[in-house]
């Protein structure tokens, strides 16, 4: 059985017949080879398959690719300007060394700019609370928290 | 996950005409079915896509409820200014399931249509003493949730809104199981217009109303009067996480912070 | 930037990995992509223990896409997994080695022991035919734990028996005559929890082979690709080492968990040659629960003789360890040699015995996990010393004091030589960042909110850069522990590096070419760091143990010497002078007292294109490999200091603070230090309240997912403060100690010590890991009745 896809990724239609199972990380990842949506799990609790559906944060591997038929989606691959600019929020990440094996990074990175954007004056309390969906085993959350923060604020300029 | 067909639903009368035909499964929000599908733990035929049906989404206030439909998000929950001033622990209870990527996908209706042991909401339904309205009656919240992931909906009934009743006060505390993070367990008190309401969730096989609490609270509605009651921990939940009797001692204790949440 | 040695040395400088992981162009192994693909899925047992009486495959061949179905009666040719490391017993005798298959031959000995390897056109065809393969099991009585293992009744997981060794280490006589005279005796007894690693990209592999070479490819998420291909080609499939090439890419995370030649890469490498096309495999999470090594999982009895000053005369430490079902890699060394080495600490006890055992049981293989025998040693320590200090009325920070280590080097009673170290100085200054002297008050002010306060120390030491070869031989090690690295100057001046450590969010792309570019005086965008391919780099141990910066960084120092000294050679040449009177300074070769100099461009270019150039004396080309071999350990020390506070209604911990003062010898980068620090804190963290493997009395594993098993979230922690203090370790050309594991060894200790001082109030005396909510209730309940 398989349904027909039209959604719009990173700003470009893409439209494909999958599997009826096919979740939205394994279409980004396979049909339109974003592969810097990673799949850390399989209970939908460590958050790296984060990505935005229509501005919001989802776990993208909990999701069928068919339920966000017609939906924008946002990927990591997404959000850097057109020239290779970092946008803030990844800038703020490198800055404040906010990863280090980067397999949790994106899902990291698209979970904060949903958290900003809800959020945008988010104090260290709220940041920690609001990414509790985000497993990290490198860091230890503290410059995660940090870059969040910096990034907020360079976005807020 | 096991192959199954899609159907997408444009009205909630041919959605119930499909859960009737095909003896498939509704889909909502999915972050408890599409999760139990992966692991193979659920393996539908059908799947009756919901997220089309207008009349599903929403909260509006009606008199002296506020009326969810089905359809509507946890974070739309959490952030809706009427449920914000309506009934603040909703919007709060709202904000707390899950994480943020949960919340803004997970619905209310699939929630309750579930009835996880552990879930937020179904303790918020039965405190506020809610109506469940589906495609084809309205159900008191004492008669919903019947028993571990069972409640009173029919194989083709489908929850269009609950009513939520103001309260007088309320408020709800939950204790995450450390690794879930769903109640260990979780008390929602309110002050209604039918009296006082204690219900738990987390503790027991689906959520239940503390009757002990509800008498002691009546009588005074402190802290210490909750404090002081002593729930029987026979038939309460025992797992790796808390045995029945760590449940029986935080469900007092959960109460008390209520009723001082609560104001 | 950075002409000169000091300007990028010391530098926290922005990582140059950054840029791909950021923007989603990190290559992992999952995001490999072959031409005709295959997947590959395991059939695994369901069952802790049991005796397999047929496999019948035929059912699910006939399954739609599916190519080929393997067992381990296919697997001919194909020897066990060795174990890198022999441990002899105190009878003198080799530990009991018992063959482990790749994949089950007869038996299966722990839930997720692999049977069958299923390859198909997709991931769910090779699921399905999974669930169609029928396994008739003779059902086994199971045993889970390690102390269970060693009773005579106990289900035998082995035919040799479920014991691997009884090993010692230090003078039983001389600790026994100072038990005798001592004023007081502290006591412990300790569950080291038996930990998942959980590392968050699951372990993947790409395998495939090529015809036209006769030889395969295997991308695999591993921390030692050179390890990988040798333990696998010399001993399981028996091929030159040239016909397999390991790939390690970008590799989300380690930790030790994939240190180790599994089953899995050696079944799909060995599959992918007879299916002929390349065969790709992730594990999924549920399924690493059951396959990845786990860490830990000690019972420990323990004792510190002291006089009625708190000095420490003696320690007897006895412990049994759990193995798993079968030896992992390096399982042997873990609970021994990475172990009962450490147990003097920080301290000058003077006398210390250490006795182990460690037995198989029906439980997932258990192998090094960040800290690898470190964190288990330094918790058994630095709760004695707590005990003791509570026992006697003595100051923590004092009765550590009176028993420092100041004179260096310093020869330990359990075999180790310290070079040097200063731990009043960490001491202090952690003392400091934690602001011991205002706890008093915040305990006070807790206590009006119904809150108990708890503050805990934790002086630790461990031993790092594995390692000094003939040392480790000596000890067991069947393989040589130095690093190669290569210098490669490129004819236009920029330098590539070839390392044979491993990158898996360390950052040594960016630490290793500041040590380049600030040796070399060049500028760090013109360094690439390559490492993780065996195709590419001569040789390499890996990653793990702390080593990288201290073992791999000196190796590719050893070889920018040979660089220096080569075009020391070039440059006198071009500048007429004798070699003598060169001098390398800021990027230069200079003619002593003089201005004349040429630039490290200039002497590069020379040597590529040689027209002017001593060709009758010299070859050209500018190129050196490195082998090094340290001449000892390396002793990263430093003091941790926790404060909880403990809500005695429900039982919660919460970690209010976390200090750690560490001495990591010279740093090369501050701020990826700190975030090795932060990142060790926090697990440490979650194995002191909140992480455990469970298994029931079957052997089943109730902690199969992270529905069950409490990984550490960003508001279960606070900020934690980081100081360092410098004393360059003495035998390596950095004066690097390394710094990735310190976190994961001293927390546990610091927070379990602050959680033992909130609750003594209570009543309770002793209370294990987790300190869970529903752990801390019990126990103030039992000290209560």
């Amino acid at each position: 059985m398989s349904v027909q896809l039209s959604l719009t990724v990173n700003g470009t239609t893409a439209k494909a017949d999958v599997d009826e199972r096919t979740l939205l990380v394994d279409f980004l990842r396979t049909q339109l080879a974003l592969t810097g949506t990673h799949v850390g799990c399989d209970t939908a609790q460590c958050g790296a398959c984060t990505v935005l559906v229509d501005g919001r944060a989802v776990k993208a591997c909990n999701v069928l690719a068919a339920q966000v038929n017609g939906a924008k989606v946002t990927t990591i691959e997404g959000i850097a300007a057109a020239d290779g600019t970092l946008h803030p929020m990844q800038a703020a990440f490198k800055e404040c060394h906010g990863l280090q094996c980067g397999f949790c990074t994106p899902g990291m990175v698209m979970s904060a700019l949903d958290l900003v954007a809800r959020h945008p004056n988010a104090d260290e309390a709220k940041i920690r609370e609001e990414l509790e969906g985000n497993l990290c085993r490198c860091t230890g959350y503290q410059n995660i928290v940090r870059a969040v923060a910096q990034g907020a604020a360079a976005m807020a300029k | 996950m096991y192959s199954f067909e899609l159907k997408k639903a444009d009205s909630v009368a041919s959605a119930a005409a499909l859960l009737a035909q095909t003896n498939g499964k509704a889909l909502a929000g999915g972050q408890s079915l599409v999760a139990a599908m992966k692991l193979r733990l659920a393996q539908p035929g059908t799947l009756v896509d919901l997220s089309g049906i207008r009349e599903l989404s929403g909260i509006r206030r009606d008199g002296d409820s506020i009326v969810i439909g089905a359809m509507t998000r946890h974070a739309e929950v959490a952030a809706s200014k009427d449920v914000q001033a309506a009934i603040p622990s909703l919007a709060s209870l709202a904000e707390g399931i899950g994480d943020r990527q949960v919340r803004n996908m997970g619905t209310i209706g699939g929630s309750i249509a579930n009835n996880d042991p552990a879930s937020d909401y179904p303790a918020a339904v039965v405190a506020l003493n809610a109506t469940v309205n589906t495609s084809k009656r309205k159900i008191a919240a004492d008669d919903f949730f019947k028993g571990l992931y069972e409640t009173a909906l029919a194989e083709d009934e489908i929850i269009t809104s609950v009513s939520f009743p103001l309260a007088k006060k309320s408020a709800y505390v939950k204790f995450p199981q450390p690794a879930s993070r769903f109640a260990l367990v979780g008390v929602f008190v309110a002050q209604t217009s039918s009296g006082v309401r204690v219900a738990v969730t987390g503790a027991g096989p689906s959520v239940f109303r503390a009757k002990a609490m509800e008498d002691a609270l009546a009588k005074s509605f402190t802290a210490d009067a909750a404090k002081a009651v002593r729930i029987d921990a026979a038939g309460l939940n025992n797992d790796i996480h808390g045995s029945a009797a760590y449940r029986a001692h935080l469900v007092p204790v959960l109460a008390s912070r209520a009723v001082t949440a609560a104001g | 930037m950075g002409a000169n040695e000091t300007s990028v040395i010391g530098q926290s400088i922005p990582r140059k990995e950054d840029a791909r992981f950021l923007t989603g162009a990190g290559q992992y192994t999952d995001d490999v992509v072959m031409p005709r693909q295959t997947y590959g899925y395991f059939l695994r047992s369901p069952h802790a223990h049991a005796k397999i009486r047929s496999i019948d495959v035929a059912a699910a061949k006939a399954q739609p896409g599916v190519i080929a179905i393997y067992t381990g009666a296919d697997l001919t040719g194909v020897n066990g997994l060795p174990c890198g490391w022999l441990i002899t017993g105190t009878d003198g005798k080799p530990m009991n080695e018992p063959a482990h298959p790749v994949l089950a031959q007869g038996k299966v000995r722990h839930v997720g022991d692999p049977i069958a390897l299923v390859v198909a056109e997709t991931a769910n065809q090779a699921k399905d035919a999974a669930e169609a393969i029928g396994v008739d099991y003779e059902v086994l009585p199971a045993v889970v734990s390690c102390v269970d293992a060693l009773k005579p009744d106990a289900p035998q997981v082995h035919d040799a028996g479920n014991k691997c060794y009884t090993w010692a280490l230090g003078d039983k006589a001389a600790v026994d005559a100072a038990f005798a005279k001592a004023a007081h005796v502290a006591k412990v007894d300790i569950v080291n929890n038996r930990l998942i690693p959980n590392a968050i990209e699951p372990r993947a592999v790409v395998a495939s082979y090529n015809r036209a070479e006769q030889a395969y490819t295997l991308y695999v998420s591993n921390q030692n690709p050179h390890v990988e291909r040798l333990l696998m080609t010399a001993f399981v499939l028996g091929l030159p080492e040239t016909k397999v090439r390991v790939i390690a890419p970008d590799v989300g995370g380690g930790f030790g968990s994939k240190i180790y030649l599994y089953a899995e890469d050696v079944a799909l490498v060995w599959a992918s040659k007879h299916v002929n096309r390349p065969i790709r495999w992730n594990c999924e999470r549920s399924e690493a629960f059951v396959s990845d090594a786990h860490g830990r999982d000690h019972v420990t009895h323990a004792e510190l003789a002291c006089d009625a000053n708190g000095k420490f005369l003696a320690m007897r430490v006895t412990t049994t360890a759990n193995l798993g079902a079968y030896l992992s890699t390096f399982a042997s060394c873990i609970p021994t040699i990475l172990y009962a080495t450490l147990l003097a600490g920080q301290y000058t006890t003077p006398a210390i015995y250490c006795e182990v055992t460690a037995s198989f049981t029906n439980t997932v293989p258990v192998d090094a996990y960040r800290g690898a025998g470190r964190p288990e040693a330094t918790y058994v320590v630095e709760r004695l010393v707590h005990q003791a200090a509570v026992d006697l009325g003595i100051p923590q920070d004092e009765i550590r004091r009176r028993n420092f280590i100041r004179k260096f080097p310093h020869a330990t009673p359990v075999a180790l030589t310290y070079d040097t170290g200063n731990y009043d100085a960490t001491l202090d200054e952690a003392m400091k960042m934690a602001d011991v002297a205002g706890f008093p008050a915040r305990k006070a002010e807790a206590a009006k909110r119904g809150k108990l306060r708890g503050l805990g120390y934790a002086s630790y030491i461990e031993a790092c850069g594995l390692a000094p070869s003939n040392v480790a031989g000596a000890l067991g090690a069947r393989a040589g522990l130095f690093e190669a690295g290569e210098v490669r100057v490129n004819p236009t001046g920029g330098v590539t590096v070839f390392t044979g450590s491993h990158s898996h969010g360390q950052g040594h792309e960016t630490t290793f070419a500041q040590v380049v570019a600030g040796r070399l005086g060049i500028d760090i965008a013109n360094v690439e760091v390559v490492h993780g391919d065996t195709g590419r780099i001569p040789f390499g141990m890996g990653t793990y143990g702390s080593r990288s910066l201290s073992v791999g960084g000196s190796a590719i120092v050893k070889a920018l010497d040979k660089v220096i000294a080569k075009g020391k050679k070039i440059a006198a040449h071009l500048l007429e002078a004798a070699e003598t009177d060169i001098e390398f300074k800021d990027g230069k070769f200079t003619v002593a007292g003089t201005d004349r100099s040429k630039a490290f461009a200039e002497v590069a270019l020379a040597a590529y294109v040689p027209h002017n150039y001593p060709l009758d004396k010299l070859e050209p080309g500018l190129d050196e490999t490195a082998f090094y071999d340290p001449t000892n350990f390396t002793y990263p020390a430093g003091t941790h200091i926790c404060e909880v506070e403990v809500d005695p209604e429900t039982g919660k911990t919460t970690v209010v603070a976390f200090a750690a003062c560490d001495d990591f010898g010279n740093i090369i980068n501050p701020m990826i230090v700190e975030g090795q620090v932060h990142g060790g804190v926090v697990q440490g963290l979650g194995q002191a309240l909140m992480e455990q493997c469970v298994y029931d009395a079957s052997g089943q594993l109730l902690t199969g997912s992270y529905m069950d098993y409490a990984m550490p979230r960003s508001d279960d922690v606070p900020g934690i403060k980081v100081g360092t203090k410098v004393t360059p370790c003495t035998h390596n050309p950095l004066g690097a100690k390394g710094c990735g594991e310190a976190g994961a060894i001293g927390a546990p200790a610091a927070m379990m010590n602050a959680v033992h001082d909130a609750l003594l109030a209570t009543g309770v005396k002793d209370i294990q890991m987790p300190a869970s909510p529903h752990r801390v209730w019990k126990a103030i309940q039992s000290a209560k009745a």
